[in-house]
Order: structure tokens, then C-alpha cells, then sequence
């Protein structure tokens, strides 16, 4: 019986099979990433659409009649400090410390309803005014980009507050910072499809 | 990409569960970074809202441009202090993904304004921007109607 | 009564009776056999006590290698539910002439040749790729499993579910006469108020997200879990081709994903995105389907190119010519693909610098297989060529593929397709490449790597007969169809006028018959090679003195694939290894870290199923509570932090062992 002929000699047989298994290097947030990637390309479906359909208002009322730019403001303000907040439960998280991730993300929590609320509200309004989202293409396309953010936005908040849950039972273990991290990316990314919905479907379509 | 130093990984850190470990490759964020941002997408938000709601350019296409743009820098803000991209995370695979969804989002987008354009044009006159815009009316006119 | 029927319209929503079509006999007669033919599998495995085996081993699997076989058993059986569709068709056309109207009405024959495109392209193309990919890909780069195990089981049953509503539709209900990708207004509610659209939609959904989610599993496993020293460009050429393809599936199946959740939402909520009224546009349906469908044709032949960038080295003893442009030819492929969706709706108005546009890049995009094609010649050249199955399969494509690929370059030239769009010549053209390029690619994967996925080799004599029967048969079906094609011939229609053009469709549909020896040759040779699978046995895992790393495991590999992880020096790493006379490892086994099985995937599946079922038949409580425990179960699965194990280092010794043993049955160690 021949020895396993692992080691390698000089100018004989190289080294064809590893000793000791390489360290793990994870997939997970890479494959996040290209999930978001792929994310992008479902918005950017609905964007083209609202690009298509953003002036077939069919007799019916404009984004100038409707978009209260107001509360617009308020939203994306409370949407853009749920991403700085959320920020600061990850450097949080760098630091090991548990009630101050928790803290953090419940604060941002709060910021994701507001936002929630104050779309849930703006909806409702433009429905009972008779300009919901089977009053024309623009509308649908309207209530369908947003709305889907929204939907985006609701799921991260059923996330977000699973995570609570799990940190504050079992802490700040690999998996659940991994899982952290992997929120953030979509949070982050949500505040970012935002910029584009806010600038070009509310600011641009409430010009006249 | 493709470096000599290619670690593999028999031990996916998908099932490694409950190891003492965090091999989780985080991006390096500072308070800085992050105040950094915020601050730069307070103002690139302010900007478009102002020059939206006060009516400061008669112009409707410098409006539109103007707004598009800020955002348009916003988003690489956003990237950049929020999302951490830099050209080396994943040994570079982050960036290739972006770049690549970037060109698809712009084809998608482009290509579909300019086919639909078309074919209205030739199809359905009645459909083109221009056409469709003069039909519109308030809710209270519909409420009128009614 | 009155409250009766309102109870049972909460229960049922629109599903009643009147959804079972007794009045149809073909119908009635096939869910007769189907009922017998299930009756007595799931009776034969009862008998032989084998549920716990097949859920412990197989259904909870997150092997990728069993996966991968599940995916080519679904593909198979979908296959034989797919061309019988094909022949019904055939049939009905060669005979519907003058004053027969055939055996199938408008109604009817609408849906055959609908379910016939949906099942051939998501139910068989998809699975036998996604199948294949799992099976040979993570051992063809050295690693243990995919990125995702658990999320590749899951993958699998959202795409079995999907085939599931396909084959409900048949005796509940009715599917869709739209064709395959249900172009509005005709699929909207007001011209399709029935079930059959919203089963194309929610299957598909489903399928799609399973399709998804392994996109994303495939293409993270290639890049961080490939074994040390195989950089990208010593990569086999099947796994660039598997990398390109999950590239393209990840970058189009969100597009199809959204452009069906909009038709639904036009069917569910009355939106108005591709109505005839309040603004909708239908031809932003065409655009937006499209640029999800012509990346999917791309999707299904790259895996194909790839399988004969493996076979024609192997059986030409030869390394493949040409690497780096192949690598380079496919990712323009890759990325042209996204440049050329117009051609598929040149007629629908667009103008001239439109239509220019995406006839130049669709001639462009030739270019790139051309290079492949130069490329697989010039291997085999000077090569001592062995004609196995897989062999004759790659030839047979390659004469097929090339013609199918001119007749899509004429179709390329705008004035020509006004002519030639949806005549029976774009029939002929699409089959010529799907079958003679992707199917042929397939029937050579499967004679391929059987070997290496089941243990023992595929009866050489039955394979050929199916090969000869496929190529015959293919070219005797097809090309009456380019010929009436070029006569003008429409498309999708049930019954003709004029008698001179019957002897074209009697021919095809001799062709067609042809086939179906073809495929009964392929079932043969399946039950044949079972039959005689111990002097068929491959006890070396190497039975084609193979170039890739697949072949330096065990036939069938073990659960672990393999016992040390192989340091890659060079491309065509295992024939690197067999020169410098590497040597097996026998000794010094550590245990191995794998992920344990996993019912969570079956389980979410179902609860998927339910809330299609309840969407298309508009059960709104069956709807929001198999939602809600699809969440909630993937929350809770969430909860469970031990998916693992460690497979002991006495295990992998024995493994091991026996494998020695096999391998030199006097003693010794190779």
C-alpha cells in the first residue's frame, strides 16, 4: 500500500488535492447584493411603464391635480432618516452592543410607519377622490411603482422587526449581524429607488 | 477578480451556523461616512423640493433636467455612504453586478421609450406625450361630472 | 338557499362543477389513464414501503446532485405532456381540410398550442437546464454544494408546483388560447374572462421565482466556491456558459416577473396598463415581454453550447480549440442578447431607424456562434473522433442548429419578417433551434453525464436509434413548415381552405411520428439500461477518459462529492491531474461540514400551490391564509439555527474504501 501522496516534491508531482480545507469565505451577501440587482430590474419595468404612461391621464386628473408635495417632503425626510438611523444601529452592531442595535432599529421602525402611514393616507385620498389606479394608465402606473416600493417597504418592516426579536433573544450572534447586514443593504437600497420615484414620478409629474 | 488567492468555500458560511466567528465581509462604516451622506442627501433633496414647489425656473426642461440630475447625484451618494460600493468589496463583483444592472436599466428604459414612441407615432397617433397631455382634468371636474 | 350557494361561493370562489370538463372525451379519456397510471405508481410505492425513503433521500434533499435529478425527472415527464400536444396538432392540421374540420375546435386546438409553448420552454427547456446545471457544475469546480442548499430545494419545488397548476388546468378548469405568451388585449379580462390566463400567470409566477432564486444561487456558487487555483479562465467551459446563463436569468426574469404581475393586475384590479381604453397600450406588453424573451432563448442554448464544449473535446481526444474566444464569444452572446428583443415584433410600427437598429445587432449577434461553431470544428479536426451517442447528438446539431440559425438571420431582415412573421416559417425556425440546439444538446448531456449522476452508462444501441429518429424525424416535421412558411402559411391555425396544401402537413406529421419513435426509443433505452445496469455499471467515474473535474469522483458521487477539496493547476484540471500522475488520496480523512435535509422548501411550495390555486379561482380565504403561511413559515424557518452536520470521518473512509476497492479489484491503489 502506497502512501496518500499528498506532499509535494520539487518538480515531481504537485500538490493536487488541499490539506487542510481553506477558511470559509460566505456567499451570502453577494448573493443579497445580486437579488437587489435583480430588484432593480423589476423597478426599473415600472419605471419604463410610468415613463410610457406618465401623460395617459384619459380625461381624468393629472400628477399636478393630485401630488401633494407637502407631505411628500415630510415622507421622504422621514424615509431618509430611517436610513441614517439604521445606519447608526449598524455601527451599533460594530461595537457589540445590543440594546443600542435594538434602540436604533426600533427608532427606524418608526420612521418606515411614518412613511407607510402617510402613503397608506395619500392612497386612500386619491382612491376616494376617484382617481385610483383603474382611472387610467397613468394612475396605474402611479399606484403600482409606488405601491410597490411600499409593499418593499412593508416586508422590510416585517424583517426589521423579526431581526428585533432574534437579537434581542439570542444577540448579536454571525448569523443574525449577517442578517443585519443584509437588511441594511436593502433598506439602503429602498432610500435609494425612492430618490428616483420621488424626482421623477412626484417632482417632475407635478409640473404643469 | 480572478486572483491566485481564490478562497473557496466548503464550509459556506450559509450553514455554518451557530460558529463564534462573524466571517461576515462588512464594509468598513464611520459615523463620518454616514453624517457625510446624510448631510449631502439633505441638500440634494431640499434643492429639487424648492425648485419644484417655488416655481424657480419658468422653463419647464431645465426644471425637469435640473431635478433628474440632483438626483441622479443623490444616488451615487447614496451608494457610496449608505451602501459602501467601492470597487473592491467581493473582489469586485459588487460593482461588475451594479455596472452590469446600470446598462440594463438604461437599455430597458431607453429602449422602451424610443420603441413606444415610435409605434405610437406610427399606430396611435392619439397616444404620443404630447397628444395625451391635453387630456386631463381635476378631481373636482370629475366630481362634477358626475 | 339563497345562503347556501353564498357559503359555497365564499368556499369556492369561482370553482364549481361546471370547471371539470366531462363533455370533452379526449379529456375525459386522458385524466382516465393519468388517474391509472398515478394510481399505480403511488400504489407500487406503497407497496414497497418506500415514502419515508423518498422523503428522507429525495423530496427533503438539498443535494444538488439529487436535485438535479429531480429537475431532469420533472423535465421528462413534462416532455411526453408537451409533445403530445405536438402531435395532437400535427394530427388535427393534417387532416382539417376543405369541409373536415378535424377532431379539434378552435377552442380546444387554442389551448393545445398554448400549453404546448408554455410547457416545452418553462417545464421542460428551464427544468432540464437548471437539472443539469446542479448536477454537473458544483463538481465540475470542486466545491461540496451550491452557495444556497436549502434555497435550491426550494428553488426546485416552486418549479415542480408550477407544473403541477399546468397539468390542473387540464381537468379543472380550462388554460389559456392566447399562445404562449399571452399577448393583451386578447389575455385581458374582457376578452379572456375564463381561468386559463390567470393559470398561465400564477404558474408562471411561481415557477419564476424558483428560477430566480437558483440564478442567484448559481452564479454566487461559481464565483466564491470554486476550488483553489481554478481562476476564471481555467474554468471548463461548460460552468462559464452555466455563469453566463444565470447572469442572463437573474438580469431577465425580473422583467417577466413584473410585466405578468401587471397583466394580473389589469385582470385583478382593473388597471389599465395594456387595455384598449383609459390609456392602456398593449404593444408595451410585446415590448416588455420580449426583452424578458429573447434573453431567455439565450438562456436556454448557452448551457447547450456549453454541454458540446465538453463532449467535443472528450470524444475527440483533443483540448477544446479556442478557449478564451469561446469564453469571449459567450459573453457577447451574454450582452448582445439584451440588444435585439425588437426582431420579435418588427411588424407591430415601428419606424424604419427602430427596426434598422435591431435588425443590425440581430445580425451582429450570429456572429459570436459562429465563432463556437469554428471553434468545435476545429477541435474535432485532427482529433481520433469517438462516435458515442453524445457524440452523434453534437453532430447532429451542429448540421441542424447552423441551417436553424441562417432561416433566424433572414427572418432578421425587417421587409422579409413583414412577410414572414408568424407564418409557419417562424415556426420552423424557432423549433430548428430549440430543438436541433438545445434538445440535441440536452439528449447528449443526458447520455453524457448519466454515468457520472446515476452510476452506470446509457445503452449505446437504443441511444442511437433515438438519435437517428429525432434527426429524421425532426427534418421530415419541419421542413414542409418552412416551405408553407415561405407560401405565406399563417400560424396557430386549426383548419385550412386550400386542399394543395394537405401533402405538407401529412409530411410533417409523419415527421412528427418519427419523433415520438425517437422518444419511445429514449424511454426504452431508459428501462433497458436499468434493466442491464450491472454490466453497464462504471466503476472507474471515469468511463470516457474525460478531460473536467466531475470525472475524477465515484459514479455516483458521494454526498460530499469530494473527500479533499482537488488544488487546480491548469484548465482541464482532471486530465492535468491523470498526466502528472496525481494520486488518490486513501488516507487521513477529516469529518466534513455539510447542511442537513430540509422540509421547509416542500412545505413553503405548497402553500405557494394553495395561494395560486386560490387566485385564479378567486378563493380570497384560501388566498390570504396560504400567504400568510408561506410568510410566516419562511419567518419561522428563519427561527431554526441547526441546518447542519458533520459527516464523520469513518464515514468518508468507508465511502472512500469502497471506492478504492472498485477501482482496482486485485489490491493496490491507483
Amino acid at each position: 500500500m502506497s502512501a496518500a501522496a499528498i506532499e509535494t516534491a520539487d518538480n515531481a508531482v504537485p500538490q493536487f488535492y488541499v490539506k487542510d480545507e481553506p477558511h470559509a469565505e460566505g456567499g451570502v451577501l453577494l448573493g443579497f447584493w445580486i437579488y437587489l440587482m435583480s430588484d432593480c430590474l423589476i423597478f426599473a419595468v415600472l419605471f419604463a411603464c410610468y415613463a410610457v404612461y406618465g401623460h395617459n391621464y384619459a380625461a381624468g386628473p393629472s400628477g399636478a391635480h393630485l401630488f401633494e408635495l407637502d407631505w411628500l417632503a415630510v415622507s421622504t425626510a422621514a424615509l431618509l432618516l430611517s436610513s441614517i438611523t439604521y445606519g447608526f444601529a449598524m455601527l451599533e452592531m460594530a461595537r457589540k452592543r445590543k440594546g443600542a442595535v435594538l434602540a436604533w432599529l426600533a427608532i427606524t421602525a418608526c420612521f418606515g410607519l411614518v412613511f407607510l402611514v402617510l402613503e397608506v393616507n395619500e392612497f386612500t385620498h386619491m382612491v376616494l377622490a376617484g382617481a385610483g389606479p383603474d382611472r387610467s394608465a397613468f394612475l396605474s402606473s402611479f399606484f403600482t411603482l409606488v405601491g410597490t416600493h411600499g409593499l418593499h417597504v412593508t416586508f422590510g418592516l416585517i424583517w426589521m422587526f423579526t431581526l428585533m426579536v432574534q437579537v434581542a433573544r439570542s444577540g448579536l450572534t454571525a448569523d443574525h449581524q449577517r442578517r443585519l447586514a443584509c437588511l441594511s443593504l436593502f433598506w439602503h437600497f429602498l432610500d435609494l429607488v425612492w430618490i428616483g420615484v420621488f424626482s421623477f414620478v412626484y417632482l417632475i409629474g407635478a409640473l404643469s | 477578480m480572478s486572483s491566485a488567492s481564490e478562497s473557496r468555500d466548503p464550509h459556506n458560511a450559509e450553514y455554518l451556523h451557530g460558529s463564534d466567528h462573524a466571517n461576515v465581509d462588512l464594509p468598513h462604516a464611520t459615523l463620518r461616512g454616514y453624517l457625510t451622506g446624510f448631510g449631502l442627501s439633505v441638500i440634494l433633496t431640499i434643492v429639487p423640493f424648492w425648485i419644484v414647489m417655488g416655481h424657480v425656473f419658468s422653463d419647464k426642461n431645465a426644471t425637469i433636467l435640473l431635478v433628474l440630475a440632483f438626483g441622479a447625484v443623490q444616488i451615487v451618494v447614496h451608494m457610496v455612504y449608505f451602501l459602501h460600493m467601492n470597487s473592491r468589496s467581493e473582489g469586485g463583483w459588487n460593482m461588475m453586478a451594479l455596472i452590469f444592472t446600470v446598462i440594463l436599466v438604461v437599455i430597458t428604459l431607453s429602449g422602451s421609450i424610443w420603441i413606444m414612441y415610435d409605434e405610437n407615432a406610427n399606430m396611435m397617433p392619439a397616444m404620443t406625450p404630447d397628444q395625451m397631455q391635453m387630456h386631463t382634468m381635476t378631481p373636482e371636474q370629475m366630481q362634477q361630472m358626475k | 338557499m339563497q345562503d347556501r350557494s353564498e357559503l359555497m361561493h365564499f368556499l369556492l370562489g369561482r370553482l364549481s362543477l361546471h370547471a371539470i370538463p366531462y363533455d370533452v372525451p379526449i379529456l375525459v379519456w386522458t385524466f382516465v389513464f393519468v388517474a391509472i397510471g398515478g394510481i399505480a405508481v403511488l400504489a407500487a410505492i406503497t407497496y414497497m414501503g418506500k415514502w419515508g425513503y423518498l422523503w428522507r433521500e429525495w423530496f427533503t434533499s438539498i443535494d444538488h446532485k439529487k436535485i438535479g435529478i429531480m429537475y431532469m425527472i420533472l423535465a421528462i415527464i413534462m416532455l411526453l405532456r408537451g409533445f403530445s400536444d405536438a402531435i395532437m396538432m400535427r394530427l388535427q392540421q393534417a387532416i382539417a381540410f376543405g369541409g373536415s374540420t378535424g377532431y379539434l375546435p378552435p377552442e380546444h386546438y387554442d389551448q393545445i398550442f398554448t400549453a404546448h409553448g408554455v410547457i416545452m420552454i418553462f417545464f421542460v427547456a428551464m427544468p432540464m437546464i437548471v437539472g443539469l446545471i446542479n448536477i454537473v457544475m458544483p463538481l465540475q469546480i470542486g466545491a461540496r454544494d451550491v452557495a444556497f442548499p436549502f434555497l435550491n430545494n426550494f428553488s426546485f419545488w416552486m418549479t415542480a408546483f408550477g407544473a403541477v397548476l399546468i397539468m390542473l388546468s387540464l381537468f379543472v378548469g380550462e388554460f389559456a388560447r392566447t399562445g404562449w405568451l399571452a399577448y393583451p388585449p386578447l389575455s385581458e379580462l374582457r376578452y379572456s374572462p375564463d381561468v386559463g390566463v390567470d393559470y398561465y400567470i400564477w404558474a408562471l409566477q411561481i415557477a419564476g421565482i424558483g428560477t430566480l432564486l437558483s440564478g442567484i444561487n448559481m452564479v454566487v456558487t461559481i464565483i466564491k466556491m470554486r476550488a483553489p487555483g481554478m481562476t476564471l479562465m481555467k474554468m471548463p467551459v461548460f460552468t462559464w456558459t452555466a455563469l453566463c446563463t444565470n447572469i442572463l436569468i437573474i438580469a431577465a426574469f425580473p422583467v417577466l416577473t413584473a410585466v405578468l404581475a401587471l397583466l394580473g393586475l389589469d385582470r385583478y384590479l382593473g388597471t389599465h396598463f395594456f387595455t384598449n381604453d383609459f390609456g392602456g397600450n398593449m404593444m408595451m406588453y410585446v415590448n416588455l415581454i420580449w426583452i424578458w424573451g429573447h434573453p431567455e432563448v439565450y438562456i436556454l442554448i448557452l448551457p447547450a453550447f456549453g454541454v458540446y464544449s465538453e463532449v467535443v473535446p472528450t470524444f475527440s481526444s483533443k483540448p477544446l480549440f479556442g478557449y478564451a474566444s469561446m469564453v469571449y464569444a459567450t459573453m457577447a452572446i451574454a450582452i448582445l442578447s439584451y440588444l435585439v428583443w425588437l426582431h420579435h415584433f418588427f411588424t407591430m410600427g415601428a419606424g424604419a431607424s427602430v427596426n434598422s437598429f435591431f435588425a443590425i445587432t440581430t445580425m451582429i449577434i450570429s456572429i459570436p456562434t459562429g465563432v463556437k461553431i469554428f471553434n468545435w470544428l476545429f477541435t474535432m479536426y485532427r482529433g481520433r473522433i469517438r462516435y458515442t451517442v453524445p457524440m452523434l447528438w453534437t453532430m447532429g446539431f451542429m448540421f441542424t442548429f447552423v441551417i436553424g440559425g441562417m432561416t433566424g438571420v433572414m427572418l432578421a431582415v425587417p421587409p422579409a419578417d413583414f412577410v414572414l412573421h408568424n407564418s409557419l416559417f417562424l415556426v420552423a425556425h424557432f423549433h430548428n433551434v430549440i430543438i436541433g440546439g438545445v434538445l440535441f444538446g440536452m439528449f447528449a448531456a443526458i447520455n453524457y453525464w448519466f454515468p457520472k449522476s446515476i452510476g452506470f452508462r446509457l445503452n449505446e444501441f437504443w441511444g442511437k436509434v433515438s438519435f437517428w429518429f429525432w434527426l429524421v424525424g425532426f427534418w421530415v416535421a419541419f421542413t414542409p413548415l418552412y416551405v408553407l412558411g415561405l407560401m405565406g402559411i399563417t400560424r396557430r391555425l386549426n383548419h385550412f381552405s386550400d386542399p394543395s396544401l394537405q401533402i405538407w402537413f401529412q409530411i410533417a406529421a409523419v415527421g412528427a411520428v418519427l419523433i415520438l419513435f425517437g422518444i419511445i426509443a429514449f424511454l426504452i433505452q431508459l428501462y433497458v439500461s436499468i434493466r442491464d445496469r450491472e454490466s453497464l455499471r462504471d466503476t472507474t467515474g471515469d468511463p470516457w477518459d474525460a478531460r473536467t473535474l466531475e470525472w475524477s469522483t465515484a459514479s455516483p458521487a458521494p454526498p460530499y462529492n469530494f473527500a479533499f477539496t482537488p488544488i487546480v493547476h491548469e484548465r482541464d484540471a482532471w486530465m492535468d491531474m491523470k498526466r502528472r500522475g496525481h494520486q488518490r488520496p486513501v488516507e487521513g480523512f477529516k469529518p466534513i461540514h455539510m447542511p442537513k435535509n430540509t422540509a421547509t422548501g416542500f412545505v413553503l411550495s405548497c402553500f405557494c400551490l394553495a395561494c395560486g390555486f386560490g387566485l385564479i379561482w378567486h378563493i380570497w380565504w384560501l388566498v390570504i391564509a396560504s400567504f400568510v403561511a408561506t410568510i410566516g413559515g419562511a419567518i419561522l424557518h428563519t427561527f431554526n439555527y441547526h441546518r447542519d452536520y458533520y459527516i464523520p470521518a469513518e464515514e468518508v473512509a468507508r465511502i472512500e474504501g469502497e471506492r478504492t476497492r472498485l477501482l482496482n479489484p486485485q489490491g493496490g491503489v491507483s
